[in-house]
């Protein structure tokens, strides 16, 4: 009976086809999905970068012996913006750093402390804070969900077939980072 | 994983539309059978659970709000609240939905809404005072996770459609238990009719039970409290958290009720005359979920 046996041979040549465009368009959307929290990561680099002006000029008036901190801040603040991602990491950890010393010499200005400006600022940027760091986290849990994805068999032959390659992580210098720093005078 | 999760509260919240149809129908029915015309009862039952259903569906998170006396929220008046929600929506990969508050010194807190898209997260102001950040964000990261697995949705229908249903048959049942007084000698039907009710509310209760069991299962906080340390990675935020309602003098929610008290994070009617309905003991052992988030 050879017409069953075309029958069955079409059957498993549909059923591959469909696993091949399953597969591939389930890979498109983690894919997809990484890109946008990606683009989560900037919005909120972004947000930064756009208060970073505001509390500069709003501590400059308080503060008179700390211009270096202040400097380095500016200076660095173009580099969250631009460049790779590693470049943007790097960046973005170094100005954590920098906003802690700032909000760590802010305590021993009674007058800065008590002005509003300067509390509303810190509360958003303490939020933008945390939202990089959930952003990062949002990101990195979308790359290890596509990274294991890809290398599972047998979607590795399809992601392979289709140069699916798997993506960085957005690392974080240390864990060390997200405990307040200890600023001594 | 959560999209079995997902799916798993999708499925339920087809189950619940479907089971509420009929028990509206065989009352329609009952009706019907009281008015004389058993074709009548059943269809218009029909229509009016259907619409029941789509308020509920889709307005169901405002009917809710409304009931707490929540209001929205000013990014002025609460900075760090909101900043917390949008924060937590990034980590969690949902839109950030709209944020209320209840005024009322209690710590507690409740997510509504039917999708991810269409979600609330209310807050009492008492939480927002009396919770630091890593516990507020604890709070917050709970109510996320009920959000993004769909909890809400088959949460808000339970509430309202099992509502209505133990509304409706305790007021048949008093209509027709009061109408028997009066209309003695009329009608001999009746009395099958109050066989019948009796028999259908029979099932009925522990059908409601059952329903209301699903709704509020203990297996959903331990999950959300879960989900949501993956959300904050940090548990002790949260633990700490529970740990100040446990020990809280005033836990009461005023605005809450019985109906509405399966959606908080913590019961917010415990207390209430010493001891609480089991029915209604909608929350797992607060000990217990605290053990297990310092396990973690």
């Amino acid at each position: 009976m050879p017409s069953v046996i075309v029958w069955v041979i079409i059957a498993i040549l549909v059923i591959i086809v469909l696993y091949l465009i399953f597969t591939y368009n389930r890979l498109i959307t983690l894919r997809t999905r990484i890109e946008n929290a990606w683009s989560q990561i900037d919005v909120q680099l972004k947000r930064r970068y756009d208060l970073i002006p505001n509390l500069i000029s709003t501590v400059k008036g308080y503060v008179k012996h700390e211009k270096t901190t202040l400097e380095t801040v500016t200076k660095m603040r173009t580099s969250l913006i631009s460049g790779t991602m590693s470049e943007k990491s790097k960046a973005s950890d170094a100005i954590s750093n920098a906003l802690k010393t700032i909000f760590a010499v802010a305590e021993n200005y009674p007058n800065l402390k008590a002005s509003e400006n300067f509390k509303a600022l810190q509360e958003e940027l303490a939020g933008t804070e945390s939202k990089i760091a959930y952003s990062r986290q949002f990101y990195n849990d979308n790359v290890m969900e596509y990274n294991a994805k890809i290398q599972h068999f047998p979607v590795s032959i399809i992601a392979n077939m289709f140069k699916f390659i798997a993506k960085e992580f957005f690392k974080t210098e240390s864990e060390a980072e997200k405990k307040p720093v200890k600023v001594e005078f | 994983m959560i999209y079995d999760e997902i799916s798993s509260n999708k499925r339920k919240s087809i189950l619940l539309i479907s089971i509420f149809i009929i028990v509206i129908i065989i009352l329609g029915y009952l009706i019907g059978f009281y008015i004389g015309n058993v074709i009548l009862g059943p269809i218009m039952a029909f229509l009016i659970s259907i619409i029941f259903i789509l308020i509920s569906y889709f307005a169901g998170d405002k009917l809710i709000l409304s009931m707490s006396h929540a209001k929205e929220v000013n990014k002025k008046d609460y900075p760090h609240l909101v900043n917390t929600v949008e924060g937590l929506s990034i980590a969690a990969g949902i839109p950030t939905p709209k944020i209320y508050t209840i005024e009322d010194s209690a710590i507690n807190a409740f997510a509504s809404g039917r999708s991810p898209k269409h979600a609330a997260v209310t807050v009492t102001t008492g939480a927002i005072k009396r919770l630091n950040r890593e516990e507020l964000e604890g709070v917050i990261g709970h109510e996320m996770s009920h959000i993004k697995n769909y909890d809400v949705r088959f949460m808000m229908l339970a509430v309202l459609l099992v509502g209505v249903i133990t509304l409706l048959s305790d007021f048949i049942l008093r209509t027709f238990l009061f109408s028997r007084g009066g209309d003695r000698e009329g009608k001999g039907g009746i009395f099958v009719v109050i066989i019948l009710l009796g028999l259908v509310l029979a099932i009925l209760s522990p059908l409601i039970a059952q329903l209301l069991k699903f709704a509020i299962s203990r297996k959903r906080e331990f999950l959300a409290d879960a989900n949501g340390t993956l959300l904050t990675r940090n548990p002790m935020g949260l633990a700490n958290a529970l740990k100040k309602i446990r020990d809280d003098k005033e836990p009461l929610v005023e605005a809450a009720n019985k109906a509405t008290a399966a959606l908080f994070i913590e019961n917010p009617l415990r207390k209430i005359g010493g001891k609480i309905n089991s029915l209604f003991s909608s929350h797992p052992d607060v000990n217990e979920r605290i053990r297990r988030l310092e396990k973690m």
